[in-house]
């Protein structure tokens, strides 16, 4: 499976990589010299140290003598720092998310007036980036680098250019993160990031479309496997969105701040064409292309249907582009809009649930196995959160149903029944399957802490989201009650106090959450490191053997 | 899909496969499910009817309206108007009446505490309070001390010209910053604060020093005495609190009251006349009346408010 590494392979890579960490340093040190605003010289800095530390590493693997290079078959080794980062990162962004919502339950308590950097708003920010970009982002890079690979028999194009991509993510992850502590953003939500963090993403997003595309060119298997075209869609679309909706112009190239190229409800509905379709085609179609490739695999049965592959695929990526609209019902949005926005969320309820019935009745001729695997149990019930809240949407999305959840918890709810449920178990259950795979152990550690994993993160996500639904709806109800002399029944405030049993309740559902997410590290750590394993195989094809009951 | 030769069937199905194979994951032949597709085809066709009725589409210059002729901006209006009228003739009625006719007719009475509890929430809670419990530097409206009148007529009239407001009859009264200032050397400001405690209840709690109690008090009947009067019972003429009690705005500590002393703080409330209909301050006025300490006295309610945002 190994072959020697030879300079042909390499080619001028490490020399274009090198070039533009030798760019991206002499920029960093004009910033860092011309500003006049700290926050900005920090983040210049901190990009200058990521530069630095690349060039260093590019020296030591390409000039230095390093002994005899060998390569293997696959290009495993960005998949497992993948794997590695998305762990951290997803305890970090859940970590975050439990703050904020300790913040919301106990404001008093949680507010430190000498440390700035910890109120809410700057919080809110890290935490979604945190468990979208950061968590999300790396299970998508390294999961469609391991998938792709081994679908198209094919080792990764572009040989350092996917760890450039690898390394290129975390520093724009670094450089959104501490900007946002620092109070560095676009205002804009879910695209905080601003003007020159936004530049460096496209930068290595771009070359990461470029490795999968080179991958998919020098496949070795006649047809691209489903998973690869909706990873291709997500890169693709992702791109598109990312460019359109961060187009702004800076007040100075020595400043972070910008103004928006688009202004009024142009903006407003950029934005949210943005961000729907962040939703659409980074948490939708990227963690479709997971369940493609990892429930299959885990059951060890066929997808169960080809044609429901296609034509829901296709429904989907024409479909889901047009809904953005709907988070603007009741707005400056013109009518005509908001009417678009809802009826094409309308007609997305089944081309998404195409997704679900597809996950769930490849579990035919295995449905067994959701009783000793609790890898596989994961995978499955993510699919069904993710029919839950696909169902969800398109009801909320329907401008009578949207006047009461508009500006609620009940969208928090929505959202997280979705996020927790579909893309965290998902993503969750596709590192429990790479890890022994990538590190070549039999199995993992423990299935015993996948059970406790399993139903800890269960219970939170329940109490979490039958807490924010209760919430919203209550909220809703609250804001639009008359009294019988035609006056508002309710004051603004005395909803939010009303919110604080339900507040403690989600801080406690993230709380399981959280605990469960650290129960997973654990096993892999353990897993990775080659620990005896505890109890049951979890390769498929092993034979299925005792397990401790949930 | 097309090829029509077999590749091959899955056992526990039945299915025929579709004959690739990606790293041992192989795909079904299964057709679409045909509850999905027809659910699918009846979104299609709600959507479809849906862009009939409504505004939808849109056009070069104008977009397709819709068989209902339906308009959110037209609903509005129409619902605003509707609560309007439903309520305009109790507000009419609270304009003309005085508060004695208030008081004396419980519907009413009910509708302006109705009235004036929504818009006291939204617009007043936010400084004085859920219930107008008030909090430092913003009096409680709870309880019967009052700094400019507590009548129906004096509560009606800091409504609609706020204090220290930007409103040109504005109640307006400026506590000198006697430290801050240099008015006061540090030793007379302690002096005063001594005597000051001395006058309020206080002083049980905060047991002044004598000695320094008589020495403020010959500079209090200098500086002091102008407004907050001989004996500091205070004048509502110019907005001075009573000092013989022990409700305070900044706190009654000795230190507190030391502050305030050297800092002559004054909080600003709006004029709520250029932002508030009249009928809805009349409002307002009767619930903040009712929260606890409102004074009678007659005389000053028999005005008829006046229909334009006239100033009194």
């Amino acid at each position: 499976m190994t072959t020697r590494q030879t300079a042909s392979d390499v080619g001028y890579a490490p020399l274009a990589i090198g070039l533009i960490l030798i760019l991206g340093l002499a920029l960093t040190i004009w910033g860092a010299a011309r500003t006049t605003d700290g926050p900005f010289a920090i983040q210049m800095y901190t990009a200058m140290a990521a530069f630095l530390v690349g060039l260093f590493a590019l020296v030591r693997a390409y000039i230095l003598p390093n002994g005899e290079a060998v390569r293997t078959r696959y290009e495993d080794g960005v998949v497992k720092a993948g794997v590695i980062a998305s762990t951290f990162w997803g305890i970090a962004g859940l970590l975050v998310g439990v703050i904020i919502a300790l913040q919301l339950s106990f404001p008093a308590l949680f507010y430190f007036e000498d440390f700035g950097w910890t109120n809410f708003g700057r919080l809110r920010p890290l935490h979604t980036s945190a468990v979208i970009f950061a968590f999300g982002g790396n299970v998508l890079i390294a999961t469609s680098f391991y998938v792709v690979q081994r679908t198209c028999r094919a080792r990764l194009a572009g040989g350092p250019w996917a760890w450039f991509v690898f390394w290129g993510y975390q520093l724009f992850i670094l450089l959104a993160g501490t900007g946002y502590l620092l109070g560095i953003t676009a205002g804009r939500e879910y695209a905080e990031p601003p003007w020159y963090t936004d530049l460096w993403l496209t930068l290595v997003w771009v070359v990461y479309l470029l490795v999968f595309l080179g991958t998919i060119w020098k496949r070795e298997e006649k047809h691209i496997y489903v998973a690869n075209w909706f990873y291709l869609a997500f890169i693709v679309t992702i791109a598109m969105l990312h460019i359109i909706n961060n187009l702004a112009l800076p007040v100075s190239f020595a400043n972070y701040f910008s103004y928006s190229a688009f202004s009024g409800v142009q903006d407003a509905l950029t934005q949210w064409w943005y961000g729907h379709n962040a939703v659409g085609f980074f948490l939708t179609a990227g963690f479709l292309a997971i369940m493609y490739y990892f429930i299959p695999k885990q059951a060890d049965r066929p997808v169960y249907s080809y044609r429901l592959s296609i034509i829901h695929f296709w429904a989907l990526i024409f479909l889901y582009i047009w809904a953005g609209p709907h988070h603007l019902h009741y707005t400056a949005l013109p009518m005509w809009a908001q009417t678009l926005g809802a009826t094409f969320s309308i007609m997305l309820w089944m081309p998404s649930w195409g997704g679900m019935i597809n996950g769930l009745m490849t579990l035919s001729g295995a449905w067994d196995k959701l009783r000793t695997d609790p890898v596989l149990r994961m995978l499955v019930v993510s699919v069904a959160f993710y029919g839950m809240s696909t169902f969800e949407g398109p009801v909320m999305s329907i401008r009578a149903v949207n006047s009461l959840s508009h500006y609620t918890d009940w969208t928090i709810g929505h959202v997280h029944s979705g996020a927790l449920g579909w893309v965290g178990f998902v993503s969750f259950g596709a590192l429990y399957c790479l890890t022994p795979w990538l590190w070549k152990r039999e199995r993992l550690y423990s299935n015993a802490l996948v059970e406790w994993h399993f139903w800890i993160a269960t219970l939170g996500i329940v109490l979490y989201i039958t807490s924010m639904w209760v919430a919203g709806v209550m909220q809703g109800l609250m804001w639009r009650a008359y009294n019988e002399l035609g006056f508002l029944e309710y004051s603004f405030v005395e909803s939010v106090e009303a919110m604080h049993p339900y507040y403690i309740i989600r801080a406690l559902g993230g709380l399981l959450y959280l605990i469960g997410a650290l129960l997973m590290a654990y096993n892999l750590w353990r897993t990775a490191r080659g620990d005896a394993p505890a109890a049951v195989a979890i390769r498929p094809n092993a034979a299925p053997a005792a397990v401790a009951a949930e | 899909m097309t090829t029509p030769e077999k590749h091959g069937v899955d056992e526990f199905t039945g299915t025929s496969t579709t004959g690739h194979e990606w790293d041992g994951i192989r795909e079904l032949d299964t057709p679409l499910p045909r509850w999905w597709l027809y659910i699918f085809y009846a979104t299609i066709v709600v959507a479809a009817v849906y862009w009939v009725l409504m505004p939808a589409w849109p056009m070069l210059n104008s977009y397709t309206p819709g068989i209902l002729g339906f308009s959110d901006r037209a609903n509005v209006a129409a619902e605003l108007q509707t609560l309007q009228a439903a309520r305009k003739p109790s507000f009419d009625r609270l304009t003309a009446a005085s508060y004695d006719e208030i008081v004396a007719d419980p519907q009413l009475a009910e509708f302006a505490r109705a009235a004036g509890e929504t818009t006291f929430a939204d617009n007043c809670a936010t400084c004085h309070g859920a219930g107008g419990a008030g909090a430092p530097g913003y009096p409680s409206l709870a309880d019967d001390v009052w700094l400019w009148g507590g009548t129906l007529g004096d509560i009606e009239h800091t409504l609609r010209v706020g204090i220290r407001s930007t409103h040109d009859d504005t109640r307006l009264s400026i506590m000198p910053a006697y430290g801050r200032d240099g008015l006061m050397s540090t030793r007379d400001i302690g002096d005063v604060t001594e005597y000051v405690l001395t006058l309020s209840t206080a002083r049980d709690r905060e047991k002044p020093v004598p000695a320094a109690a008589a020495r403020g008090a010959a500079i209090y009947q200098q500086q002091c005495v102008s407004c907050h009067g001989a004996t500091g019972a205070g004048d509502r003429a110019f907005g001075a609190p009573s000092l013989t009690d022990d409700v305070w705005l900044y706190g009654g500590s000795r230190a507190e009251v030391r502050r305030q002393i050297e800092l002559g703080r004054g909080g600003v409330m709006p004029a709520w006349e250029t932002r508030l209909d009249p009928a809805v301050i009349r409002a307002l006025s009767v619930y903040v009346y009712g929260l606890g300490g409102g004074e009678k006295e007659p005389v000053a309610i028999i005005e008829p408010a006046p229909a334009a945002p006239a100033i009194p």
